[in-house]
């Protein structure tokens, strides 16, 4: 049971945090109908994180809810990969790490959803259909900034040649788990390869592979991203919302 | 969309005006299928075309002749309202990395993505009036043009994003419900998709102060300061006095407007005072009272002084959120060249292959 709700809370921190980095762009992006689509995709996020830190509680079993696991929480106890929690950077770093968080997400729900365990199933079932929007969203933009002006390009190669490493923590074998992530890794990379060829961009080496998310050792980032994330509802103990 | 999973609190506000909002898409219903002659006859004067039209309460549209001051009236209101949207984002923006809740804070991200929509259908009206939104969005970043001045006022407290939805929202579909009966068939168009959702906002508004209201004394007291700091600002949302207002008589020949600021303003004091006394909140003012011969309240008016410098850009955020307008526009500008590059390479392989 305990290796089950390690694998839930993960995916659902992951979710989580993805949420809250995409809504700091609220009211910054770089057209407005860009402002509607990263909210759109922060609010697939923050969903699905509803529902896997949901369950999560559930399976543990000691009366925590998702509101108890996001605020209750601090950074060791948090179990999202480093991608995540990396700073937003300028629009083209989000993308990147939006880009690979999806091609990593897609397969995963995927598979999720054809588990054995109903409800993590059905939470695949749904969280699936809306990776796909994003991967798609996200491929369109690497392609754009790739292959559309000289300043792009390089932003854009950079982002990729920054975040790169951190994608490695993503398929750490877990034979136990209900999907092991080291059997998405061909998917992933195949669809990588393919956008980043028609973006004009050149796939990283790979080489440092930064890790410990999933064992809460974590970047200094987070713990800020937390404390703003969580001083409303610390600042007021029991209080209801 | 997720997150908006709570049931609507029982007599909560937006039930009267959304009924006003559908009986005026009836009416425009109606209006479109009223035999219409479809343009002036050949020997007709253009602009006793365009009187009739108004008489009759139909609708013009873009193909129509319009007088140019009626154009430019209509240019000038669709786009401040639009800009109002976009600025609008910020405020509340600044609350969605710290929403106590995962449920609110749901509500509230789709709430400012909802205000980004209405800004981009109603750039969307004014571009049928022969003006491009590109053009608009510089005028407001030059600032040549102006968005609702309540917008530069700070959110203090997690309790004025319940008063924002309450208050503002509240007054601006007290504004705009009207606007749904507008002369201008593509700007009423919008009007009544805006409104049916600043109803909704204005209701998870309310809902948050209910709450707060209801819960520790910390809340509560959040939740009346919040009201205390937006009330009068509120009120202000309906423009100078009738006497002072200078577009107002023209408008109101025009049917765009259809009531004059005061009469909204004393609108929006007589439905906000029943829902205060549900709330359990106080509205801040020691003169409000029921005035039997007039059936309204009696209430004391907002300092048209400070509604006066915050409009000429001396309000507490002027300055802070036309620079973080600009500095979105100014970093955003190497993605939209990226894009439009990327765009005619496509357009041009595309040629090629055909």
């Amino acid at each position: 049971m305990s290796e089950l709700f390690d694998f839930t809370l993960a995916l659902g921190d992951d979710a989580l945090i993805t949420a809250q980095r995409l809504g700091e762009w609220t009211s910054r992006a770089p057209e407005m109908e860009e402002d509607v689509a990263l909210a759109n995709i922060a609010l697939d996020q923050l969903g699905a994180a509803r529902l896997l830190l949901t369950y999560a509680g559930e399976l543990e079993g000691a009366g925590r809810d998702e509101d108890a696991l996001a605020y209750l929480r601090g950074d060791r106890e948090f179990r999202n990969c480093l991608l995540v929690e990396l700073p937003n950077g300028d629009f083209g770093m989000t993308m990147a790490k939006l880009f690979l968080l999806a091609a990593y997400q897609l397969p995963l729900y995927t598979a999720l959803s054809g588990c054995a365990d109903e409800r993590l199933a059905a939470i695949g079932a749904k969280a699936r259909k809306e990776s796909a929007y994003h991967l798609d969203h996200a491929s369109l933009w690497v392609k754009r900034l790739g292959d559309g002006t000289d300043e792009s390009h390089r932003r854009m190669q950079d982002a990729v040649d920054q975040v790169w490493p951190y994608t490695h923590e993503l398929f750490t074998a877990d034979p136990a788990a209900p999907v092991d992530p080291a059997t998405l890794r061909a998917d992933f990379d195949a669809v990588v390869s393919a956008v980043f060829d028609e973006a004009t961009l050149t796939r990283p080496a790979d080489g440092w592979a930064p890790g410990g998310g999933r064992d809460g050792v974590h970047t200094e980032h987070l713990s800020y991203l937390l404390a703003e994330m969580q001083v409303l509802h610390r600042a007021h103990p029991g209080a209801r919302w | 969309m997720y997150g908006n999973d709570f049931a609507p609190p029982e007599d909560g506000p937006g039930g009267g005006l959304l009924g006003e909002v559908e009986a005026a898409e009836a009416a425009l219903r109606e209006a479109a299928a009223r035999a219409r002659r479809g343009g002036p006859a050949p020997d007709e004067d253009f602009a006793a075309y365009f009187a009739d039209v108004i008489d009759a309460d139909q609708k013009i549209e873009p193909r129509d002749w319009m007088p140019e001051a009626y154009r430019k009236t209509l240019i000038r209101q669709i786009a401040q309202h639009a800009h109002s949207e976009i600025i609008g984002m910020q405020p509340e923006g600044n609350w969605i990395s710290r929403a106590p809740s995962l449920k609110r804070k749901a509500i509230l991200l789709a709430k400012v993505q909802d205000e980004a929509g209405h800004g981009l259908y109603l750039y969307a009206a004014a571009e049928t009036l022969g003006v491009s939104r590109d053009e608009l969005v510089e005028l407001l970043i030059e600032g040549r043009q102006k968005y609702s001045s309540i917008f530069n006022y700070p959110t203090l407290t997690w309790a004025d994003v319940g008063a924002i939805g309450w208050l503002v929202d509240g007054a601006a579909i007290v504004n705009q419900v009207p606007l749904c009966r507008c002369s201008y068939g593509p700007y009423a168009r919008a009007m009544i998709r805006v409104c049916k959702e600043e109803s909704f906002h204005q209701r998870q508004g309310y809902e948050i102060l209910h709450t707060l209201a209801h819960g520790t004394p910390e809340q509560k007291a959040m939740a009346q300061d919040a009201v205390d700091r937006w009330w009068y600002p509120s009120l202000a949302m309906f423009g100078p006095p009738d006497g002072d207002s200078t577009h107002s008589a023209q408008s109101m020949a025009w049917k765009i407007k259809r009531f004059s600021n005061d009469e909204l303003r004393q609108r929006f004091v007589d439905m906000c005072v029943q829902q205060a006394e549900i709330l359990g909140l106080t509205i801040p003012d020691p003169d409000l009272r029921w005035n039997e011969q007039r059936q309204s309240y009696d209430y004391t008016q907002p300092d048209y002084d400070e509604l006066m410098r915050v409009i000429k850009g001396d309000g507490p955020c002027n300055r802070q959120r036309m620079e973080h307008r600009r500095r979105a526009h100014a970093e955003g500008a190497w993605v939209r060249e990226a894009a439009a590059a990327y765009a005619a390479k496509r357009n041009s392989k595309e040629k090629v292959a055909a």
